[in-house]
């Protein structure tokens, strides 16, 4: 079953473009929207201007043909009649879902009125862009904010402490000067036949369901083609999903407690003597010091901490710290608690003294391709410093630094709450976000914040209960098979193919520049769309030697990819061996948190409300709630619309041991509350191996088969798992946020209990008792 | 069965089929079938714990009467788009006879010949 290719796709090998009778076969990339932070190959099959058809393509090393389910059902979603066709202005109050239609001139009359009006009035930093987690806008919003709006207060949609990415991010930039990311073989075209490759010994799956999540530009099957093959596996989940099943050892973790856990490993390896002392002595820094911290948290005090087995750490310990080879990826889990900096830093020790940076089969030091690097930052320097120096949160230590490219969350919330200090916050826009359905965390507070802002603006696909509740006007952005593209996510670079249309919907690139040009045409200097992005593939990355329309014929570039780079002198600016950190090394302890005033060395802090930290609320609520597991079926809030995702997963789902229902008086399929002194939702009982003190529900629920106009709102907080977390409780670098580790009771949803529903109680009576507070 | 009347079949490795429902779906969507219908339906047995302290998880996509074994596509030289799509890239398509040769090398396989 070794991929093979069939006839039909071998006859059109190195073909970007064939007729195939009435259709026209595009070869080419698939990102978002809808969306998820992977980038697969696809044959677009079309007819007059309309995806007919879908398929894999077999000849991109990325996905190899393959397609998960959000893929293979992507005409639904293009051809869905529920999609924004056109501009619209809000007619009625805002949360009656009234429209009108406008032009796109109209719209673009508008918003330059009013975002010149908040300028004048107030300074543009009063303008707030908005964008969701790992969107095909990653570089377009930002750029849209600085370059256009002239604001520096760019951040995603309410992630408290940026709890996504970037504190594993920032963890890497100060450790090692670079990402890591595990060795399954993808930066070479040819994969697993790549004869520089070695399969790992052994995967260490950290806090992500790998296959089902969207891990940041890596498949998860990935790891099980590399189990095939032989590699052993180490899961750290709180729920027996699939590949723990699978794996040698599984780490049932508590949640919130990874920074623990990953303590004591690092502890059974330096004293079991397990670590790569060569690699140590040569490349590492402060392993004294860090040794006797991690000897702090022995295995037997994690056991205690993270509901796991003492021997069992140990043997995880064993097997991770005897392998020759180790590749370790990891998620958002390990963001999701306030000392996630903290679990980063212990987990990325591990990979580091055990001597598997770099190593093929282990964890590879990767860049961008070809450098391009375009992110969160891209048209920052075109602000003022003076400007910059207003972006919201900069007090905190990383920031101020410049490790961190985006405006702060949770103080962005506190400036709001505390009226506008130290200036008000006048304008939002939000560019495929929706987050009081999703990553903004204690939606209810979000909801009534938002609601403050004079002007809103909402660039989606479809009409979203944030676009109803707040939205003045209403943009349609195209989907990816509609949209001249490219992606730069490590390896490759993409090319995205505009080969259909939809009503008025335009690229998310093309509406900026529109809206761009109308207010700094200097740095909007570029046609359309099309000419931009070739003046980004090249100009911006001029070392990959192609233009666009190149970059197009062959779908995706491949840079060469070298291991060892630390012994090369390919990572210093100096160009000598070693690692681009202040000491030249990996720092096991940070020189940089040392100079900062952090604690430069890992510990472990328990969650704010937990069984331990809180135990008279744990009385009260005595479950453990973790969220934002993922699902088959849908990206965060997206595919809720489609016919197809919701017959395999029509409702949202709370996952308990059989013992835990038992034990509250509830069963499979019953829809019960779950509560805490923050609020509730309802989601409907499905039966998993978990701790029995452990609950884990869904997030990104809405219904858009339900009324729009409030207070029906689409129900957004009737399931909302974010009526239950909180905002501004975040670790002293200001990254990390408990979105996974909550407290929380659950009981069974009656007709008697049921008479206000979340959402009415949220939109119309002022929210539960402790938003109101 | 082919022109030659040699019956084709799936061969399936259930040691790595990680239940990701895209046969299910690519099914659906290729043969346009209604809410409820299917030409492919993963079954499961577990997460349940075993005497030796491992654990059963197990998914097994069956083909169900509707399976034409993607007639169309193999007519033009595809394969049956669950094959081509398995995101675990389990799922082979041929003639039985050969399917049932590769079955000799591998445990937990399983081979449907639905037609």
């Amino acid at each position: 079953m070794a991929y093979e290719i069939s006839e039909y796709y071998k006859k059109h090998k190195g073909e970007a473009q064939w007729q195939d009778g009435e259709y026209t076969c595009t070869r080419t990339t698939m990102w978002s929207g809808p969306g998820c932070h992977n980038g697969c190959g696809v044959v677009y099959y079309t007819k007059n201007g309309k995806v007919e058809k879908i398929e894999g393509d077999p000849y991109n090393p990325f996905n190899l043909g393959k397609l998960c389910m959000r893929c293979i059902n992507y005409v639904e979603a293009a051809d869905s009649n529920d999609r924004l066709k056109w501009p619209l202005k809000r007619v009625g109050e805002r949360g009656e879902n009234k429209w009108e239609r406008i032009s796109w001139d109209e719209a673009y009359d508008i918003i330059v009125e009013k975002v010149n009006g908040i300028k004048k009035d107030y300074g543009p930093e009063s303008i707030v862009c908005m964008e969701g987690t790992g969107r095909n806008v990653i570089w377009q919003v930002p750029y849209l904010c600085y370059a256009a709006f002239g604001s520096p207060n760019f951040t995603l949609g309410f992630l408290s402490g940026e709890s996504c990415s970037m504190p594993r991010l920032v963890t890497e930039a100060v450790t090692e000067g670079e990402f890591t990311f595990g060795d399954y073989s993808a930066h070479f075209p040819d994969r697993y036949e790549n004869p520089n490759w070695k399969l790992p010994e052994v995967i260490l799956l950290w806090g992500q369901n790998a296959i089902i999540s969207n891990p940041d530009s890596s498949l998860g099957h990935w790891i099980v083609e590399c189990m095939k093959r032989g590699s052993k596996l180490i899961v750290v989940d709180p729920m027996l999903t699939w590949l723990a099943a699978k794996a040698d050892i599984w780490l049932r973790v508590r949640p919130g407690t990874d920074a623990a856990l990953a303590m004591a490993m690092n502890d059974v390896i330096i004293k079991e003597d397990l670590y790569d002392h060569a690699f140590v002595e040569k490349w590492c820094h402060g392993f004294d010091d860090f040794a006797e911290r991690v000897a702090t948290m022995p295995p037997e005090r994690a056991a205690e901490i993270c509901w796991i087995p003492k021997d069992t750490i140990v043997e995880a310990a064993r097997l991770y710290g005897k392998a020759e080879r180790g590749a370790g990826t990891w998620g958002v889990s390990v963001d999701m608690a306030q000392c996630g900096i903290s679990a980063a830093q212990a987990i990325n020790a591990l990979w580091a003294i055990c001597g598997n940076l770099d190593k093929p089969g282990g964890q590879s030091i990767i860049r961008y391709a070809f450098d391009q690097g375009l992110a969160y930052d891209y048209g920052i320097e075109i602000l003022p410093p003076e400007v910059t120096a207003k972006r919201i949160g900069m007090d905190l230590p990383l920031k101020q630094f410049g490790f961190g490219a985006t405006a702060h969350s949770d103080t962005l919330l506190k400036v709001i709450e505390a009226g506008g200090v130290p200036y008000p916050i006048k304008m939002f826009w939000f560019q495929s976000t929706n987050p009081i359905a999703n990553m903004g965390a204690e939606a209810p507070r979000l909801y009534k914040a938002i609601k403050t802002a004079d002007f809103n603006v909402v660039v989606d696909m479809f009409m979203t209960p944030t676009a109803v509740a707040f939205a003045d006007l209403v943009l349609p952005c195209a989907m990816s098979s509609e949209r001249w593209s490219q992606r730069n996510w490590w390896m490759p670079t993409a090319s995205i193919r505009k080969v259909a249309s939809y009503y008025e919907a335009k690229s998310d690139e093309q509406l900026i520049l529109e809206l761009g040009k109308r207010f700094s045409p200097e740095l909007f200097p570029w046609k359309d769309d099309k000419e931009w992005i070739d003046w980004i593939i090249s100009d911006q990355t001029s070392k990959m030697g192609m233009t666009f329309d190149e970059l197009c014929d062959v779908v995706c570039q491949y840079e060469d990819f070298e291991y060892y780079k630390y012994e090369k002198g390919m990572l210093r600016p100096d160009g000598k061996p070693g690692f681009n950190t202040p000491t030249g090394k990996v720092e096991l302890k940070l020189s940089l948190f040392e100079a900062w005033g952090l604690d430069p060395l890992p510990w472990y802090q328990e969650p704010p409300e937990s069984p331990y930290s809180t135990p008279e609320l744990h009385k009260k609520y005595p479950l453990v709630l973790t969220t934002g597991h993922r699902s088959w079926e849908f990206f965060h809030s997206e595919h809720r619309q489609l016919k197809l995702n919701r017959e395999f997963h029509p409702d949202p789902m709370i996952k308990m041991n059989p013992e835990t229902a038992a034990k509250f008086g509830v069963k499979e399929g019953d829809w019960v509350w779950v509560e805490n002194y923050r609020g509730r939702f309802k989601q409907k009982v499905k039966y998993e191996m978990l701790h029995p003190g452990v609950v884990n529900a869904e997030h990104g629920w809405w219904f858009p088969e339900k009324e729009a106009a409030e207070p029906s709102l689409y129900g957004v907080f009737d399931s909302n798992c974010n009526n239950l977390t909180t905002m501004c409780q975040n670790g002293p670098t200001g990254y990390g946020a408990p979105y996974k580790n909550q407290l929380c009771t659950v009981y069974k949803v009656t007709e008697e209990n049921s008479k206000i529903m979340p959402t009415e109680q949220v939109t119309r009576l002022g929210g539960f008792n402790y938003v109101q507070k | 069965m082919s022109k030659n009347n040699e019956r084709y079949g799936l061969l399936i490795d259930y040691d790595f089929c990680t239940g990701c429902h895209t046969c299910e779906a690519a099914c659906k969507v290729e043969h346009k079938l209604a809410y409820g219908q299917w030409g492919i339906k993963l079954a499961q047995d577990g997460p349940r714990k075993l005497e030796n302290g491992r654990y059963e998880f197990v998914y097994v996509p069956i083909p169900t009467s509707l399976c034409d074994l993607c007639e169309d596509l193999v007519k033009v030289g595809k394969f049956p788009t669950c094959v081509a799509h398995c995101q675990a890239d389990v799922m082979t398509y041929g003639p039985v006879k050969e399917l049932a040769k590769k079955m000799a090398d591998k445990p937990k396989m399983v081979l449907f010949a639905p037609r």
